[in-house]
């Protein structure tokens, strides 16, 4: 077999996909460990060592993005678990209107973020949005949910939910689908309800598609910047800037080594997360 | 099984519930974007005085001598080119690194897991594009989105390929097919169910990235979509229905796909999700 191998499945098939990959990821992914340690115009730099790390974890306007980054990652994985499961569970009962409302769930998904980001802006307008006028009639004051500093980042996060569930709710109802239904039926010999086949049958054999879930959800959101973006630009002032949105303003104004700073930190911080866990969760999957 | 009225309660409170969270919205948009400005200005859901929609997309039409047109021109552009090459490319990949297994297949996986887990580096992505000449060109722009992509559809093929027999390729070879002919004659069309989907996926998702053509293709005549909906928003921060005219036009193409491939694009993801 070795002899037809080499000659049948010449690693030649690999180099287009390779080469792309290299030149446009990795190269780039690479050279940034070095720019990050230099002040930088993309034609002359200064090495200048850990400086830029340093400014990152010293000013506030930065390492806020740190901590929100995080909030807003494990935040909205979470969210997005228990809505998820929450919605496949009801939409995998008998009901007739169970697939027009799947597809429902899972159309947000499908339009531009930046639409979305300035549809909910307009929504949570303080005064005058919809939202706030319907808290009104039964008796709400609703908050100014984008200039308020204690919750706006939290209102960007109830939109990525928003967006984001479908996808959530589509590999839930996937993983419950696979499920024989012989183990409901043994259940309910056995006298369970509702509950107990949820809590006993449904949740733990769901584990790969929760492990799924859980990994999709916590890289898309420590990457995510264009819905922090179009909503808030990182305001009121800097508190809801995410790590993504500090490289972008870095970049803007011109500091380039410092802008690839915060994406060395994003990288490192991405991967000291998700490689782990990836691997627990894949570990684990053996197991069951 | 669940009793009759139960059911159907079940079922009213699903309706209502959906149409308060997911309805309104949309219905929210589409109202507003038939609005005039100063109706538009009070951002409330009550109907328009005229309906004012097709003049209002009109008008988002024709701003800054037909921006919008351009933007759709390389948004559909940059789409189809790469997808070209992401179906290429990756299937190739996918077929040889699932059927090998040697040396390189540990540094393979982990550069596919890498590069589905890893964000991309910025400013040098910029600073490489300007050394090699191409920054700003539709070329580069190309290239990035099928790079940022490729993990993922590699990822779908290789799964796939798994699901074809051996016996198929020791068939092929036993007749004299060499290794292109193999491919491209024998597995690329077995392929299909996976290039379809990875097809509906990934124009969705390249029509609609913002992110990267906003670092990596700004100027004014290289408007994507995208771009041209957030330079609406300083630029039209006081008319919001044409704000929500454009956000309506760009949810069309995403909205015919979702309609005809409603089922691939679903289980997609799903097989997608679950395989990564």
């Amino acid at each position: 077999m070795s002899f037809k191998q080499r000659n049948q499945y010449s690693y030649f098939f690999l180099l287009p996909a390779g080469m792309i990959f290299f030149i446009f990821f990795l190269l780039p992914a690479i050279s940034s460990f070095f720019f990050s340690l230099t002040r930088w115009n993309l034609t002359d730099w200064t090495f200048i060592g850990l400086e830029n790390f340093k400014m990152f974890f010293a000013e506030d306007s930065l390492s806020i993005g740190f901590k929100n980054t995080f909030i807003y990652a494990f935040l909205t994985c979470g969210l997005k678990v228990v809505f998820g499961l929450g919605l496949a569970v009801y939409l995998c009962s008998a009901i007739r209107t169970r697939n027009f409302l799947r597809a429902v769930v899972f159309f947000p998904n499908l339009i531009s973020t930046i639409a979305v980001g300035i549809t909910f802006s307009s929504l949570m307008h303080p005064t005058r949005g919809v939202i706030n006028t319907m808290l009104s009639t039964i008796g709400i004051t609703g908050p100014d949910w984008l200039g308020n500093v204690k919750i706006a980042l939290l209102s960007v996060i109830a939109v990525d939910l928003w967006k984001g569930v479908g996808v959530a709710t589509v590999i839930f109802i996937a993983g419950i689908m696979s499920i024989s239904t012989q183990y409901y039926e043994a259940l309910e010999i056995d006298g369970g309800g509702s509950w107990a086949k949820f809590l006993h049958i449904t949740l733990p054999l769901s584990r790969p598609a929760i492990n799924s879930v859980i990994i999709l959800a916590l890289i898309g959101g420590l990457r995510t910047f264009d819905l922090i973006w179009s909503m808030t630009k990182g305001g009121p002032g800097f508190t809801t800037d995410l790590l993504s949105s500090i490289i972008y303003k870095q970049y803007s104004s011109g500091f380039f080594g410092l802008s690839t700073a915060g994406n060395v930190i994003l990288f490192l911080m991405v991967s000291a997360i998700a490689f782990p866990i990836y691997k627990i969760l894949n570990s684990r999957e053996v197991d069951l | 099984m669940i009793s009759k009225p139960k059911r159907l309660i079940s079922e009213i409170l699903g309706i209502l519930v959906a149409a308060i969270v997911f309805g309104i919205p949309f219905y929210f948009v589409i109202l507003n974007a038939s609005k005039n400005q100063q109706e538009a200005s009070l951002m409330n859901i009550s109907s328009p005085e005229k309906f004012l929609l097709l003049q209002n997309i009109q008008e988002v039409l024709s701003a800054d001598k037909g921006i919008v047109l351009t933007a759709f021109k390389n948004s559909i552009l940059i789409t189809l080119f790469s997808l070209i090459v992401l179906v290429l490319a990756c299937s190739m990949a996918g077929f040889v690194s699932q059927r090998r297994t040697d040396k390189a297949t540990p540094v393979i996986n982990f550069l596919i897991l890498a590069g589905l887990i890893i964000p991309p580096a910025i400013v040098p992505t910029i600073w490489l594009l300007m050394s090699l000449g191409i920054f700003k060109t539709m070329f580069s722009m190309v290239m990035i989105e099928a790079a940022l992509t490729m993990s993922f559809s590699t990822l779908l093929y290789k799964g796939f390929t798994a699901t074809i027999p051996r016996e198929i390729d020791e068939a092929a070879t036993v007749d004299g097919a060499g290794p292109f002919r193999l491919f491209f004659q024998i597995i690329f069309p077995l392929l299909k169910p996976t290039t379809a989907t990875i097809i509906v996926l990934s124009s969705v998702n390249i029509f609609n990235d913002f992110v990267n053509p906003l670092y990596f293709f700004p100027g004014a005549k290289n408007a994507t979509i995208q771009l041209t909906l957030y330079n609406f928003m300083s630029k039209y921060h006081s008319s919001w229905n044409l704000l929500f005219a454009d956000v309506l036009i760009i949810t069309i193409p995403p909205l015919i796909l979702f309609i005809f491939f409603n089922r691939q694009i679903i289980s997609g993801m799903a097989a997608g999700a679950i395989k990564g």
